[in-house]
């Protein structure tokens, strides 16, 4: 079949290539070139290849930095996915008790992350902070800002109050879409409700919770805002992640070659990961016959 | 094993109940016998459904009870019945194989697994679904599904009774035919009552021995496909089943004969003056119905437009007013004044009438409804059953036809 070309169609194209360029590819070139000089002034600069990434790769503050964030985000999704999907199979079907369950779990997605983080910085407070107090008067030794274990409870307790929420809602939403026929059908064929829960629920929930997965996973491995207000980071660097050590290396110490090779490594991690949750949820479909 | 029994059943969606229009079924008794094949063939909302996940336990009724055999049931959930339901949209468990669906049932049970697998294997052969055993049931063709949710139902032996909610609208037009057929198989085979739910007579002629008709809530005759198409015992089965419907018209008593439809062109149709004595009898709304296939046409010998009345019993004239092929088969509309518009089915090769036509509605043929419901004549004598009557079943087509025959809803 013969096709007929017509050059003047990229120009369609045009505004796309724009608005991408600007927004995504220009910014992210902006990045690699900083990644690969060595830059003192605007007049004198090296190019330095990959020495930035080798010695960025090499950096054991990095290393640290690095388990202390994947610890946290699988510690997040450990507790915040199973707990969403309970509170979602919890919440009422039915009634204005629909409404008033909606409300109270959008309440902390509504929170600006730097306020949540004032808030469980005071409410932890052993002195006038209501949790803390409470934990004293229950004879627990708790102090967030010189332990570091209850520096790591409050940091994620903070995190599943802030975004369980999000889970729930989205396994909520998944499991008012399975139509009825398919627990009646559950109910003739005599299946207990772990049954139903492991053969009708879960793989319907399937999509939405690779959702929550994705977005709770890039979400919590940037985490920044939260800790930074409640801990600094603290004590010690036991609750500093990846981000902060980016910050603190690009703006605290102004050494842009590398925090920009660390940014690229970083952006490669989180996509790196994604895919493999990605591929991971979905390679089920395939037929093992 | 069971006889399904409802006794006095009526179910309403409302909380208080006043009207009779309240109920989604209206208070009715019924037996379903141990295994019969049954269908409950009825239009969408006048109750299949509701009756269906009353017999299977899903739902509640609202008043009287159901029975297995001796058992009242009517508070018992459905996992302890002994009944299995097929939906409409096919349900299979997407993450299990094939194989696993159909042993979920038996595993629910906590059967052992040597009687799992052997059970599992004579229905997946049964159902043809052998080759398929190992394979995801999510990947599957929709006739597919539908068998494995088929054969969850049949892989219990305590099942008592299967029931159907329009099992196959889902499926392709040449697979219906296969699996329906497939059905009847498994029917004989297992000895199990079926409850077949449809708003496709033909669907419903096919499998069941027996068809329930349902209509606004009520089973209003229940009988074999034959009974259905002869003797409709309320006009609403004379117009739902057959294609096209019945022939129906309201009529006034005079003293000749009956006076079909109303104006000044109403026409009068001769009758036997036994049979307007005795429909002179009944009080209230009298209809005359007549199936298409038993109208006979005669060219009417005044070729001039006139209209002539016949004077002769069972007689009318009438307009042709539309001849449409439908294939095997001819369907001519008539009118024949006051407002009625009657059909006629004649064979393909019959020749085709124009203009004024004479009808004969022969005396076997004509039933009469009283409010809608079928009047027993039969010891009045009316419709006589000495007449001569060249409309044999076989030569009519009877009540079965042609798999893609769809009813049109046109009646008088």
């Amino acid at each position: 079949m013969q096709r007929t070309h017509n050059n003047r169609a990229w120009w369609l194209v045009l505004p796309v290539v724009i608005v991408v360029a600007f927004s995504a590819i220009i910014p992210m070139m902006t990045v690699v070139n900083y990644s690969v000089q060595d830059i003192f002034d605007p007049s004198t600069r090296f190019f330095v290849g990959t020495e930035w990434y080798r010695e960025i790769l090499r950096d054991e503050r990095l290393h640290d930095s690095l388990i202390r964030q994947f610890v946290y985000s699988f510690a997040v999704l450990a507790i915040e996915i199973p707990l969403g999907i309970a509170v979602a199979l919890s919440m009422p079907r039915k009634g204005f008790m629909v409404s008033l369950c909606m409300i109270l779990l959008a309440l902390p997605l509504l929170i600006p992350w730097n306020v949540v983080g004032t808030i469980w910085q005071i409410i932890g407070r052993e002195d006038i902070g209501l949790y803390g107090w409470a934990l004293g008067q229950l004879g627990i030794d708790y102090n967030y800002a010189s332990n570091p274990a209850d520096a790591w409870v409050t940091v994620l307790v903070m995190d599943v109050w802030h975004w369980t929420s999000l889970v729930a809602l989205l396994c909520y939403s998944g499991l008012r879409a399975i139509p009825d026929v398919y627990y009646q059908a559950a109910r003739i064929d005599r299946a207990s409700p772990w049954a139903v829960f492991r053969y009708i629920q879960l793989p319907k929930l399937k999509s939405v919770l690779l959702i929550g997965i994705m977005l709770r996973f890039m979400d919590s491995f940037m985490i920044y805002t939260e800790p930074f207000v409640l801990t600094g980071g603290g004590p010690g660097t036991t609750t500093t992640f990846l981000s902060q050590t980016l910050t603190q290396m690009a703006i605290g110490q102004f050494d842009l070659g590398r925090a920009a090779a660390f940014s690229l490594i970083y952006f490669l991690i989180i996509l790196l990961v994604s895919w493999l949750f990605y591929t991971a949820m979905t390679h089920q479909d395939s037929d093992d016959a | 094993m069971a006889e399904i029994h409802l006794n006095d059943l009526a179910h309403s969606y409302l909380a208080a109940p006043t009207a009779d229009s309240d109920y989604a079924i209206r208070r009715m008794n019924h037996v379903w016998q141990q295994g019969g094949a049954y269908a409950l063939l009825g239009p969408s909302g006048c109750g299949k459904s509701t009756l269906l996940n009353i017999i299977s336990g899903l739902l509640a009724p609202s008043e009287g009870e159901v029975r297995f055999d001796d058992r009242v049931v009517n508070r018992l959930p459905p996992e302890e019945r002994n009944i299995a339901q097929v939906f409409q949209f096919p349900v299979v468990y997407d993450t299990m194989t094939v194989f696993d669906n159909l042993a979920f049932p038996l595993r629910n049970q906590r059967q052992p697994e040597h009687k799992v697998q052997s059970r599992v294997r004579e229905i997946a052969q049964v159902l043809e679904l052998e080759d398929l055993l190992t394979r995801r049931a999510s990947n599957l063709t929709a006739d597919e599904k539908q068998k494995v949710s088929m054969g969850r139902g049949l892989v219990r032996d305590d099942v008592a009774a299967i029931l159907f909610d329009e099992p196959l609208t889902v499926i392709d037009p040449h697979l219906k035919w296969k699996l329906r057929r497939k059905l009847k198989q498994i029917h004989e085979q297992f000895n199990i009552t079926m409850v077949y739910v449809t708003h496709d007579q033909l669907e419903a002629s096919t499998f069941a021995d027996k068809i329930a008709v349902m209509y606004e809530g009520r089973i209003v005759q229940f009988g074999t496909p034959r009974e259905l198409f002869e003797d409709p015992a309320h006009t609403f089965v004379g117009y739902f089943i057959g294609s096209p419907g019945m022939n129906l018209a309201s009529i006034t008593l005079e003293s000749q004969g009956v006076r079909l439809g109303t104006g000044e062109d109403a026409p009068l149709l001769h009758l036997p003056r036994a049979l307007l004595a005795t429909l002179a009898e009944r009080k209230g709304e009298l209809k005359l119905g007549i199936r298409p296939e038993f109208v006979e046409l005669e060219a009417s010998d005044s070729s001039s437009a006139a209209a002539v009345p016949d004077t002769r019993e069972h007689w009318l004239s009438g307009q042709v007013t539309l001849v449409q092929d439908l294939g095997t088969y001819k369907v001519v509309d008539l009118d024949i004044g006051g407002g009625c518009l009657f059909k006629a089915r004649i064979e393909e090769d019959a020749l085709l009438p124009t203009g004024r036509v004479r009808l004969r509605l022969p005396a076997r043929w004509q039933r009469f409804y009283l409010d809608e419901h079928l009047l027993d004549l039969s010891q009045a004598g009316a419709p006589d059953s000495g007449e001569a009557d060249s409309f044999a079943r076989g030569e009519s087509g009877g009540p079965v036809r042609g798999e893609d025959d769809q009813r049109p809803g046109g009646n008088a």
